[in-house]
């Protein structure tokens, strides 16, 4: 009897935890439709400065609950889920041009984003690579994929993607741990598109990857920072916001985006369908894309903004100018934004990377 | 061993009695105390474990189906699982072979207040395990800590960050504790006069040690194995940190299923497989020990 009492307690108990956690997502829901005043973010980590939030809820009233996440898939998969209503959220390019393919997204009404007028026309341009007609993002940062490398330990100026691939650099290459930057180096190495679904490119690239591994020091992804300006490499890949970050710390460091051609990422904001507050959500990304605002950003996170204003009022000259920071047009135009490849190319890409590794 | 049971026996009636008066008002305080850890069985073991299986049974439309569990067959798969198997045993064949004698030290010393022991063993463990384990990453590196002492000596550098050596060592490093404690708990509990009388009868010092305090040290020695075995199976952490990520572990491949591709059903499946290679071994080394009982009992 009392064994199956407390049974019966803790499965009662169990439910009632699991309904309270329902539940709360319904009010949630509930409190943010009927008071409208409140506004819920999803963005990625240390990618905003904490002051312009206080800013913003100073400014408009609105009362912002701020999430991080880590990948674009850690997000993919919540706001699938539907568990949580996320009003404005901050995914990669291929993520974005997934969620409209799953129409996961909603439109923007540009009447309430004035300040778009502040965004680079070269930037919306290449966003249009993943969201034609700029129908449901604005970009909030963007950057390149380059070699960055250490001047004492190399003989000549890198300027091609083989560096990682030559045998005199054995040992002293850091390669990405990412599967789609891995093979965006291959591929574009080898004069293919950066966006190849041909199996016969992706095996050859994968050959060509496989040709790399006894060179490779470590395959790393935020770890190449450390790595590069504590001198232990001599070629690694990163990208181009860390590059400002690695250069101030080490100054034998140089940046370069390969003549082969790279990627160029765009992170841009959207409104999921199940958002609560589109409104708030609209006056969010035309606060970020106030020009100030989008200098605070900058200043604090080191990642290029595609805010025109905001770049003239950088006050630091070497950083206005930088090349990393704002590479020119004859650089961008080399650079190609990641497709979103479908499901089936994603695994395949990840089972040959895997093959990679032996 | 055959005087002690009736002995225990007794004892344990005795217990029996004395509660009998009052089973009503323990009884409940007990199923009350126990409701918590109940509820935190159900909540965070048994229904997550129903979760992995489900997942792990079915695809992503919620059919049932095999798949999941036959791609370990799938070369790189077995590979992975193949040199994580390697691995563990190596690391910890290499903990055993260090907290035996070491555990044999410490019950030498016969330290009254035991807690010393405990606190050299297990303060590394106050600070997070990661952070011990990039800490070695930056030991053994290129111009790490050890090789910049060598060049200073002008010796040879030691190359062995992102390679399987550096794996076995952090594994080794990390699950050591868990192999010293249960095998000096065991070994501090053997009466000095099992060891006394041994003596007595004529046992030297090693048939002492064979035929008496390994036999009796075994339980420690089986906990100790499993509390190694089992995270150096599973890592993925120190793969990722000291093999440089060159180095594909199981452990690897199941948290790319589910961090990289999003999919919990092949991430489950691939689980349910290695559970099912932790529990053969662990029915292994369980079946040795009991072997091993019965031989002693002659």
């Amino acid at each position: 009897m009392k064994k199956k009492l407390s049974l019966i307690i803790s499965l009662v108990l169990t439910c009632s935890l699991m309904l309270t956690g329902c539940g709360k997502n319904d009010n949630n829901g509930n409190s943010a439709s009927n008071g409208g005043n409140s506004l819920y973010v999803y963005n990625w980590g240390e990618y905003i400065d904490p002051e312009v939030i206080d800013m913003f809820e100073e400014e408009t009233g609105i009362k912002v609950i701020y999430n991080e996440f880590e990948q674009n898939e850690d997000m993919y998969a919540i706001i699938k889920a539907g568990a949580v209503n996320y009003d404005v959220v901050c995914p990669s390019d291929y993520m974005i041009e997934k969620m409209i393919s799953e129409d996961m997204l909603q439109e923007l009404n540009y009447d309430n984003i004035p300040n778009i007028t502040n965004i680079d026309e070269t930037y919306l341009k290449s966003a249009e690579g993943f969201d034609p007609g700029n129908k449901f993002s604005v970009p909030y940062c963007w950057g390149t994929v380059g070699i960055l490398y250490n001047t004492t330990m190399v003989d000549e100026p890198i300027t091609s993607w083989g560096a990682l691939f030559d045998e005199k650099y054995s040992g002293d290459i850091l390669m990405m741990d990412s599967v789609r930057d891995a093979y965006m180096i291959a591929l574009t190495y080898l004069g293919y598109d950066l966006n190849s679904t041909d199996e016969a490119q992706i095996e050859e690239a994968t050959e060509l990857l496989k040709s790399q591994y006894p060179l490779v020091q470590a395959y790393v992804v935020d770890q190449v920072r450390d790595k590069m300006i504590g001198n232990e490499a001599a070629v690694g890949v990163i990208y181009s916001g860390e590059a400002i970050y690695t250069q101030r710390e080490n100054p034998d460091l140089q940046y370069v985006v390969p003549e082969e051609g790279s990627n160029v990422w765009i992170d841009g904001w959207v409104i999921p369908k199940n958002a609560q507050n589109k409104e708030n959500a609209e006056a969010w990304i035309n606060f970020m894309c106030r020009e100030d605002i989008a200098l605070l950003n900058f200043e604090y996170i080191t990642y290029s903004t595609p805010n025109k204003g905001a770049r003239e009022l950088i006050e630091d000259e070497d950083i206005k100018n930088s090349e990393i920071a704002f590479p020119d047009a004859s650089i961008l135009s080399r650079c190609k934004t990641y497709n979103y490849l479908g499901e089936e190319m994603d695994a395949l890409y990840i089972n040959k990377f895997n093959e990679v590794k032996y | 061993m055959n005087n002690e049971n009736p002995l225990r026996n007794e004892i344990v009636t005795q217990d029996k009695k004395a509660k009998k008066k009052n089973v009503p008002a323990s009884a409940k305080n007990k199923t009350l105390l126990a409701t918590p850890y109940g509820l935190w069985m159900a909540a965070f073991i048994i229904i997550p474990l129903i979760l992995v299986l489900y997942y792990g049974l079915t695809d992503g439309n919620g059919n049932f189906t095999l798949d999941n569990l036959t791609l370990i067959a799938n070369p790189i798969n077995r590979k992975a699982l193949w040199l994580s198997l390697k691995l563990s045993v190596i690391s910890t064949v290499i903990c055993l072979l260090l907290a035996y004698p070491l555990a044999l030290i410490l019950k030498s010393m016969k330290l009254k207040d035991n807690s010393f022991i405990v606190m050299i063993v297990i303060l590394p463990m106050w600070m997070n395990f990661l952070l011990r384990t990039i800490a070695w990453q930056n030991i053994l590196e290129k111009n790490g800590v050890i090789n910049t002492i060598l060049e200073a000596l002008h010796l040879p550098a030691l190359n062995i960050i992102n390679t399987p050596t550096a794996i076995v060592l952090g594994m080794v490093y990390n699950f050591l504790p868990f192999m010293i404690l249960p095998i000096y708990n065991t070994l501090a509990k053997i009466d000095d006069n099992v060891i006394n009388a041994a003596r007595d009868l004529g046992a030297n010092g090693w048939v002492t040690f064979k035929r008496v305090i390994f036999p009796l040290s075994m339980p420690g020695v089986i906990s100790g194995i499993t509390m190694v075995f089992v995270p150096s199976l599973t890592t993925f952490a120190i793969s990722t940190i000291l093999g440089g990520s060159k180095i594909v572990l199981i452990g690897n491949v199941i948290e790319q299923q589910f961090q990289k591709l999003g999919n919990w059903n092949t991430g489950s499946g691939l689980s349910l497989v290695l559970m099912v290679f932790i529990l053969v071994s662990m029915t292994a080394v369980a079946k040795y020990d009991k072997d091993s009982e019965g031989t002693n009992a002659w």
